[in-house]
Parts: C-alpha cells; sequence; structure tokens
C-alpha cells in the first residue's frame, strides 16, 4: 500500500488549511476512505490470527498475536475433498492458463486491430461491427455452444479450452484498442513504408509494434486482471484438477470441514487477489489508463 | 502473392478481389471466426433451441413458446428479474452518485489525491469472488459489523443484511458498489480534468455556487462521460453472478437469485436446457432493449468516433 | 452357462489388473469431514491394487457437482468414474451411450444376488443392462438430537418427532436453536420429505411422490404436512448457517436441539468424537414410522476410448463393491452398505436401528428415482422460498400441488 505521509502535494496549498471546506473535504474522504480500505484490513488481520483469538470475536482489532499459520494453510494445506494441497494447484493452474491467454489475445487482437485500421478490406467494417456488439451479448446465450465447440475441438476440461475461450471473449475489447490506437498513428508513415515496398508483417513488425508498446501495456494489465479474476468460465469449462484460483477459492471458503476457519479462508482470499492487486500497485497510472481505455468501448 | 490463376474469368489486369492483401485477410481469421461463429452463430443457436423441450441434452423436438410461457410463471424466475431491478437500480444511481461525488472533491485541488485515488479504485482490481467472501465476513453477525457494534455498547445493534430476504440484495449492493465505484470515480475524474479552468474562473465572476456551479454547468457538459459510464455499469450488472455465488449462493432461500444464475443452474443443475436457453434469451432480449436507445442516441443523430 | 460367463468376465478383469498401473480420474461431491474419510477408504483400496485414484473432489452438494460432472462428460472429457445419485439423472446420459455398461461385471460378482434391497440395482438398470455401481444407501428421515442441549433446558431427550416440537419452547427458553437447518434448497426439501413422511404417512406420500397425485397434494393430509412445516420453520428461525455440517456442527455443539439430516450426519458425530446415546440420539423415520428411503450414492463410469482405462474401470467397478471395501467405507460414511451378506457388528447404534428397518423391509424409493432433475429443482426452489420466507402454508401447499401436476 502507499503510504500516505510519503505522497508529496499535488496541486497549489489550499488557502487556510483548517477552513469548514477543507475539514468537510478530507474528512469525507478520510471516511470514505475507510468504507474502502475496511475489507482490505480485516482480511489482513484475520489472516494473521490464530483460531483461538477469532472464537474470541476479535474480529476488526489488530492480532494479539501473529501467526502466519493460515497463510501457510491456505497455499498448501487447506482441503477440498482428500485434496489438502490448498491453493497452490488453483495458482498454478491460474498462471498456465493466464499466460498463454494473454500472449495469444493480444497477439490476435493486436495484428487484427493492425489490419482493421490500414488494410480494410471489404466487409472487414461488418465483422467487426459484430464483434464489438458481441461484447454485449450475455455470456449466458453463448455457454452452451462453446460447450460443443470446445467437445468438437478437444479441449473441454483442458487448460487449453480455458485459454481458447479467454481469447474468444478478449477479443472485442482487445481489437477496439489496438484499432482505435493503430489508426491514429499517421498515414504517411504507413504508405511511405509501403511505397519502400514493406508488406503487412514488416510494417507491423518494424514500424508499428515498436511504436504501440504502450498500449500493448495497457493491454496486457486489462487482460492479466481480466483472466485472473474469472470464474464464470473457470467453473463451467474446467475440471477440478485444472480449477483455476478463483473457483478453488470458492471451493475452499464454502465448503466447511468442522468449524470455519476464518483465518486461513481471509488468507486464501488475499492469495487469490494478490497477483491483481501487485499489478494494480505497481503499474500505477497505467492500470488508470489500461481501464479508462476498456472504457471507450462504451 | 502468388496465388492468381485458377481459371478465373476475370480480367487479368485486376487481381482477384478475394486475394487482395491476402495477409490482413489471413490475420483477420479469428476475428471473423469469433464474430461470426461463437457471437452470432451461438447466439443464434441458443435462441433456437430456447424452442425445444431439451432437457440433458440438446434436440430439436420442438414445443413452441411453452419454455417462455413456464419461465415468465417461475416465481424463481420473477424473483430473479426483480432482484436484479432494484440492484440494477441502485447501483446506477449510488456509482454514478458516488462516482462523481468522489471525482468531485480529488478534482478540488487536494494534498495526497494519488493516495486517495488509489484506494478509491484498488477494489476494483479484486475479482467478484474475492469482493463477495470479503464483504461475506464483514457482514457475518456473529463475527463482523454487528458484532463490532455491538461490542462498542450498543446492544440491540442489528445489522445483518444478509440473512434477511428483504435486505439481502443491499448486503450485496454494498460490495459491488465497493468494488465498481472507483472506476466510475476514475472515468469522472477524467472527464471533470478534460473541463476548461475557464468555465470555473467564468462562473465565478457571475458569482454561480461551487454546488451550482457542478449542477447546472459542469454535469451537463460531461454527458458523454456520464453515457460511457452508464453503459459501463449497465453491462456489469446484467452479468451479476460471480458476486452473488461468493458471498450469498442465492439464499437465504432464494431471495438473492438473479437471471444468470438461473441460467447456468437450469442448464446444467436442472438439466433443463431449453429452460436456460429461454431465460438466457431473455437476458438478451432485455440487452437489446437497453442497447438500441443508447445506440440511437449515440450514433443515431450526429457522426461519433 | 452362467458359469462361463461369470469366468469369463472375471479372467478379463484378473488379466485387466495385470496391465501395468492405471490412473483414473474420480469425481464426487463428498468433501465434508466424514465424507471425506470415507472417500480415502476407496482411495486407500484402489491405491492398494497398484493403481492409482486421483481425487477429484468438486466442494458444494450435488446442485454444484453435477453440472460440473455432466458438462465433463458430454464435453467429451469423462472423468474415469462419478458419483452420482442413481436414479433419474444419468438417464438421458445412458440413453446417449455415454455410460460403460458394467452387465459383465455384475454378472461376474453376482450383483443381483447381493444387493438388498435390490431396488437399488434397478435403478442403475436400463433395458436390461447395469451401469452403475451402488455403493451405499443412505435415508433422509433421521432426526438428530444434541443430549447437550437437552440437558442446558433440563429435558429429557424427545423420542420422536412430536414430543421434539413439545420441547422447542423449553430450548428456545435456554437459549438453544430449537432446530439447526442449513438454508439450501437441497436440505429444506429434504426437511419436508422427512416431515411428511411422519406427518401424512407411507400412502400419501407414495400417491404424491410416486403416482403424482396432485389432488393428494392438495388434500387435507398435506394442509397437515405444510402447517407442521411452517412450524418447523418458525423452530429453524435463529439457525443462519449455510452448508448442512455447520448445522450438524450446531447439534455437536449444543447450539440447537436437533437437525433434519439424513444418515450421512452420522460421519460428523463420529468425526467430532461423539458417541451415539450418550452425546447425540438418533430418530430414524423421526420416530414415528420405521420406514427409510434407500437413496445412496452410486459410481457411474463413462465411456473411454482406451481400452486400458475401460478395464480399470470395470476393476474398479468389482472393487467398490467388495464386502472389505463396502464394510470399511460404509463405516467412515455413516451409511449402510448395499450387500446384504455381509457383517456390519462394527456398527453403531444410529446404523444398526438403520438396517434394521432395512431388514423388515420398512423400505421406500427416494424421490431421487421418481421425479426429474427437473422437477426436483423447482420443488428445491419451492422450499427454500418457503423456508426462508414468511410464506403461508396454504400458498406453499397450493404451488407445491402445481408443481406436482406438472411433474414428469
Amino acid at each position: 500500500m502507499p503510504d500516505i505521509a510519503l505522497a508529496g502535494p499535488s496541486g497549489p496549498k489550499p488557502k487556510k488549511r483548517f477552513s469548514r471546506a477543507n475539514i468537510f473535504l478530507y474528512g469525507t474522504l478520510i471516511m470514505v476512505s475507510m468504507y474502502y480500505l475496511l475489507p482490505l484490513y480485516v482480511m489482513v488481520v484475520t489472516s494473521l490470527k490464530g483460531m483461538p483469538e477469532i472464537r474470541m470475536g476479535n474480529v476488526f482489532g489488530p492480532p494479539l498475536e501473529i501467526t502466519f499459520e493460515p497463510w501457510v494453510k491456505a497455499w498448501s494445506e487447506a482441503c477440498t475433498g482428500v485434496n489438502c494441497d490448498g491453493l497452490s494447484r488453483g495458482f498454478w493452474n491460474s498462471v498456465q492458463i493466464l499466460i498463454p491467454s494473454v500472449i495469444l489475445s493480444i497477439s490476435i487482437a493486436s495484428v487484427n486491430g493492425y489490419a482493421l485500421s490500414h488494410w480494410k478490406f471489404k466487409g472487414s467494417e461488418v465483422f467487426f461491427t459484430i464483434l464489438i456488439l458481441g461484447a454485449f451479448i450475455p455470456y449466458q446465450t453463448m455457454i452452451y455452444p462453446i460447450v460443443i465447440l470446445l467437445r468438437e475441438v478437444g479441449l473441454m476440461g483442458d487448460l487449453g479450452g480455458l485459454v481458447l475461450v479467454h481469447t474468444i471473449f478478449g477479443m472485442p475489447i482487445l481489437t477496439l484498442l489496438f484499432r482505435n490506437y493503430f489508426a491514429s498513428i499517421p498515414e504517411e508513415l504507413f504508405k511511405a513504408a509501403r511505397v519502400d515496398g514493406a508488406g503487412f508483417w514488416r510494417i507491423y513488425f518494424q514500424i508499428m509494434l515498436p511504436m504501440a508498446l504502450p498500449i500493448f501495456v495497457v493491454a496486457i494489465i486489462l487482460q492479466v486482471t481480466g483472466i485472473w479474476n474469472d470464474f464464470l468460465f473457470g467453473v463451467i469449462y474446467t475440471k477440478p484438477a485444472t480449477y483455476p484460483m478463483t473457483v478453488q477459492l470458492n471451493n475452499i471458503v464454502n465448503s466447511v470441514q468442522g468449524i470455519k476457519e476464518y483465518n486461513v479462508n481471509m488468507a486464501a482470499t488475499l492469495l487469490t487477489g494478490l497477483v491483481p492487486l501487485v499489478i494494480y500497485f505497481a503499474s500505477g497510472k497505467l492500470f488508470v489508463r489500461g481501464i479508462a481505455a476498456g472504457a471507450v468501448k462504451g | 502473392m502468388s496465388v492468381v490463376e485458377d481459371g478465373t474469368l476475370k480480367s487479368p489486369k485486376r487481381p482477384m478481389r478475394l486475394f487482395r492483401n491476402p495477409m490482413a485477410k489471413l490475420a483477420s481469421i479469428p476475428m471473423i471466426l469469433t464474430a461470426v461463429v461463437v457471437f452470432m452463430g451461438g447466439t443464434l443457436w441458443t435462441v433456437v433451441y430456447s424452442f425445444t423441450g431439451s432437457r440433458l441434452l440438446p434436440k430439436l423436438n420442438w414445443v413452441g413458446l411453452d419454455q417462455y410461457e413456464r419461465l415468465w410463471d417461475t416465481p424463481r424466475w420473477l424473483i430473479s428479474i426483480s432482484n436484479l431491478a432494484l440492484y440494477g437500480a441502485c447501483s446506477l444511481v449510488l456509482t454514478l452518485t458516488i462516482g462523481f461525488f468522489l471525482a468531485a472533491l480529488l478534482d478540488r485541488k487536494i494534498r495526497f489525491e494519488s493516495a486517495f485515488r488509489t484506494i478509491f479504485l484498488y477494489p476494483f482490481a479484486l475479482s467478484f469472488v474475492v469482493t463477495g467472501i470479503a464483504w461475506q465476513w464483514i457482514l457475518n453477525p456473529d463475527f463482523g459489523m454487528e458484532s463490532l457494534v455491538q461490542g462498542w455498547g450498543w446492544e440491540s445493534f442489528r445489522f445483518d443484511p444478509l440473512n434477511d430476504p428483504d435486505t439481502v440484495m443491499f448486503g450485496l449492493l454494498i460490495a459491488g458498489i465497493w468494488q465498481g465505484s472507483g472506476l466510475i470515480m476514475c472515468i469522472m475524474l477524467a472527464g471533470l480534468r478534460g473541463i476548461d479552468e475557464d468555465i470555473w474562473k467564468a462562473a465565478r465572476v457571475d458569482g454561480i455556487g461551487t454546488v451550482k456551479t457542478y449542477i447546472r454547468i459542469i454535469i451537463p457538459m460531461m454527458r458523454p462521460v456520464f453515457v460511457t459510464a452508464l453503459v459501463l455499469i449497465a453491462s456489469g450488472i446484467i452479468k451479476l453472478y460471480d458476486l452473488v455465488v461468493a458471498q450469498t449462493n442465492g439464499g437465504p432461500g432464494i431471495s438473492s437469485e438473479v437471471p444468470a444464475k438461473y441460467v447456468i443452474e437450469y442448464m446444467f443443475r436442472a438439466q433443463n436446457l431449453g429452460q436456460g436457453f429461454a431465460a438466457s434469451t431473455m437476458m438478451l432480449v432485455s440487452v437489446i432493449i437497453i442497447l438500441i436507445p443508447w445506440a440511437y442516441l449515440e450514433f443515431g443523430g450526429k457522426k461519433n468516433a | 452357462m452362467k458359469l462361463t460367463t461369470k469366468l469369463l468376465a472375471a479372467t478379463a478383469i484378473m488379466s485387466a489388473s495385470a496391465v501395468s498401473a492405471v490412473e483414473l480420474e474420480v469425481t464426487h461431491w463428498w468433501t465434508s469431514g466424514g465424507e471425506a474419510a470415507a472417500v480415502g477408504k476407496f482411495a486407500d483400496a484402489w491405491n492398494a491394487t497398484g493403481n492409482t485414484w486421483v481425487d477429484g473432489a468438486i466442494a458444494g452438494s450435488g446442485g454444484t457437482a453435477r453440472p460440473i460432472i455432466i458438462s465433463r462428460i458430454l464435453g467429451g472429457d469423462p472423468m474415469a468414474a462419478t458419483q452420482l445419485n442413481h436414479g433419474r439423472q444419468a438417464e438421458e446420459l445412458i440413453e446417449a451411450g455415454m455410460m460403460l455398461d458394467l452387465t459383465d461385471v455384475a454378472e461376474a460378482g453376482g450383483w443381483t444376488d447381493i444387493v438388498n434391497p435390490s431396488s437399488l440395482l434397478d435403478s442403475c438398470t436400463l433395458d436390461g443392462k447395469i451401469y452403475c455401481v451402488p455403493v451405499n444407501i443412505h435415508s433422509a428421515q433421521w432426526l438428530w438430537l444434541s443430549h447437550d442441549a437437552y440437558e442446558k433446558a433440563g429435558l429429557d431427550v424427545p423420542a420422536d418427532w412430536n414430543e421434539f416440537v413439545a420441547s422447542a419452547a423449553a430450548l428456545d427458553a435456554a437459549g438453544v436453536v430449537p432446530l439447526a437447518m442449513g438454508q439450501q434448497g437441497w436440505q429444506q426439501n429434504l426437511a419436508f420429505g422427512a416431515i411428511t413422511i411422519a406427518v401424512a404417512g407411507l400412502d400419501a406420500w407414495r400417491d404424491v411422490t410416486v403416482n403424482k397425485n396432485a389432488d393428494t397434494a392438495r388434500g387435507p393430509e398435506y394442509t397437515a404436512v405444510f402447517e407442521a412445516v411452517a412450524n418447523a420453520r418458525e423452530l429453524a428461525r435463529d439457525s443462519n448457517v449455510q452448508d448442512w455440517n455447520q448445522a450438524t456442527n450446531m447439534v455437536i455443539t449444543g447450539m440447537a436441539g436437533a437437525q433434519l439430516m439424513g444418515d450421512w450426519a452420522q460421519g460428523e458425530f463420529s468425526v467430532a468424537g461423539q458417541i451415539e446415546g450418550q452425546d447425540y440420539s438418533c430418530l430414524p423415520g423421526l420416530g414415528l414410522n420405521a420406514i427409510l428411503d434407500t437413496g445412496g450414492d452410486a459410481f457411474y463410469f463413462p465411456v473411454n476410448d482406451d481400452p486400458e482405462i475401460t478395464a480399470a474401470q470395470k476393476e474398479l467397478a468389482a472393487l467398490l463393491i467388495s464386502p472389505e471395501v463396502q464394510v470399511s467405507f460404509n463405516l467412515a460414511k455413516g451409511s449402510l452398505p448395499v450387500r446384504g451378506d455381509i457383517d456390519m457388528a462394527a456398527a453403531n447404534g444410529c446404523m444398526q436401528k438403520g438396517l434394521g428397518i432395512l431388514a423388515d423391509g420398512g423400505i421406500l424409493p427416494s424421490g431421487d428415482q421418481s421425479l426429474s432433475a427437473d422437477t426436483q429443482t423447482q420443488i428445491e426452489d419451492l422450499m427454500a422460498e418457503f423456508w426462508s420466507g414468511d410464506m403461508p402454508a396454504a400458498d406453499a401447499q397450493a404451488r407445491y400441488a402445481d408443481l406436482i401436476a406438472s411433474a414428469d
């Protein structure tokens, strides 16, 4: 978390420090911040407590005795059925889904966006419009046809199947993102390259790709968070051995053996949220650009 | 570029249409397949099969509108719809209000702006499953808010939204807004930053108060931003599923069921595909109903990139 | 003639086991403490044959797990074996040729002679062929009572449902939740079914559930049932847990007086180290009538192209019903074995009561076997709505009767 005390002033100083307006302003902001921070705080402190302390009902206070056992347990011991290998399996599944999905969806969409911006052909806009409209279709209407599709290509239940699904559903927004970006690159640059005899792929790799690095970063942020956080596709198109982390988390938390181990559950929840949170805090402004770009689809 | 002669009738001067810039077309194949096969084909397939009596396996045994009649006669579907309407309306209004309000506060040239922005936006990085579980824990009457306030000495304090059928949707709403309002704030903030400083100066010269300036001048100027935010929230609402599964799983009873969950459960758990397809078709129809007026407003009158 | 087929099948199984070790993925939804221990018995037995049990536990109730299992089978990615409640759930899958025909294994093992009651095998049978292995018998009509809670209230432990209802006010006054109830449709439906048999009696129940007679469902017997359930709903008002085993845990810890749950709750009491008659009591048929249903779990084996796996599947099928495995599994699970020919002396009081009722023929078919998944889901939805809200008993009855009228 960013240290508030270290963040420098970003605007001109308010005229009076303790004017009524300022007290209202900062008071409100701090109150609202508490609402946003509360769950994170509660998850962190709960995950560091032992079960006896939780049974005493001390949820909001800091742990009297810090223990990392719940984290260890959540990662490597928490059970669903006789599988007691914790969330680690889901984590590695998610990684194995994430990396190929991100690479595949972004490479396809970037080439697509490039083709749509500089190599328009008859019908290309029609297909593009269908694609964008597809982004608004509720997933529910496509779930079953995709079961059939995956069955036909033999990928049902495989990590590969989920990669395909993520590539498909990431396509509208990513294609739009890249198309708009490439369209903003001056036409002259493209024409000059054509005159030099460069073809489709050479222009893409030598001119477009190097210029498009920022948008690639945005796309990666968008996809990493989106795919990591997916639950619906994960629950439908996988099997227990290939469950992504979100599905496994839900299983661990909502399958109880004896007493609910809230501290382990919270550690598991935090572990699942860690990857997107790290991306978020590390990428800073780019994340905002990423979601703002995601918002353009509207 | 050597694929030309194929016994064509076209004049040799013009290369065949189909083979002009073949690479671009090749590169577009995944997009075309996705758009046509998955999006169009899949949706059509579901719509067609919603008129069948398919149970566990899709079969073309036509039953006309039976599935739809049953759907609109099923209390659980009606509850799902009204839940979604309630959640949707509240979420729309509250997210827009909170998002705008926070953006306006952050736009007042305050200190630590980026810290506040970071705090408001981080939930958006988390999945709905994580959000649902975290809030399930905080709203738990034995451990969460209720016991905290009771511990302060207010013994009669009751705050147990998730176990009361009348309030459970608000429990979900608290979590949903927590997760999504940061995004709207960001979009609003970007919109506010795009507004010329001079407008503020002019307003001040004219002696218009701050609040009045926002309502009378700034908000109308931000119409496109509001529309974007609106579409964004709306498209998220109809997908509401993960949050419910993780936080309440539709309970207590069926009082927090939502349409997306109805579809999944009738398709897979009740082994009544036809009913699931009919429900998903209704979801599609409602999206279309929302989308058409928006598309008309946005693209109908003037050209807009 | 019969002997030769038996021998042939037996040698086929033998030769299969001689082949190198095979990994079989087995999916199930047994994830509570007692259940997981029971699955462990299967896994141990299978691993002991030199093969490998790959556990595919799916958390949540059958309602969560079944769709995952079915969509995988339909999706062309079948597991080697899977738990399903037998009966109508798998009908369409069998009809579509997606399940392995186990008839030869069954003949070799003489299943028709050993499976008791024989209705279990009937529900595995379609067109004269056997498609699943019943592994246990579960009955739903049990009332579990906490001695601890009754001690707090200063009362004797009730001997039947009516006494329990009468004692509820005293429990409440002692700060004990009278009835523990998990807020999930299937549990509420189970409680409804148990109360139905206790209140309306067997004939009315059969007329509605098996014959789908909606008039009986509208009749006075069922009016009494719905009123009893509405009363039970009030007794469970303060029970906020979700999962059945959390509700059982309320009984174990004395936070609740009783729970209506199937005999699998037994496993939770064992895991908690409680002793029947001392820490808790169990009343089959709610103490009112000596009748239990014989639902239960069965394993199906989806068709696989790999002959090696097919052979191993048959080997596993034979193993699951073998005497030793039946004993160790069912003791852990708290369910009754499907074989009438094994010694269950090790079983505790509750299981002995159940065995006694079965031996006396107090058997009724499980709702799973007579209602389709679709109807079952609709009834569960209705029960979920009824139990968690304030729906008047008469409304619930009318809607239930409508569902029965349109049931298939």
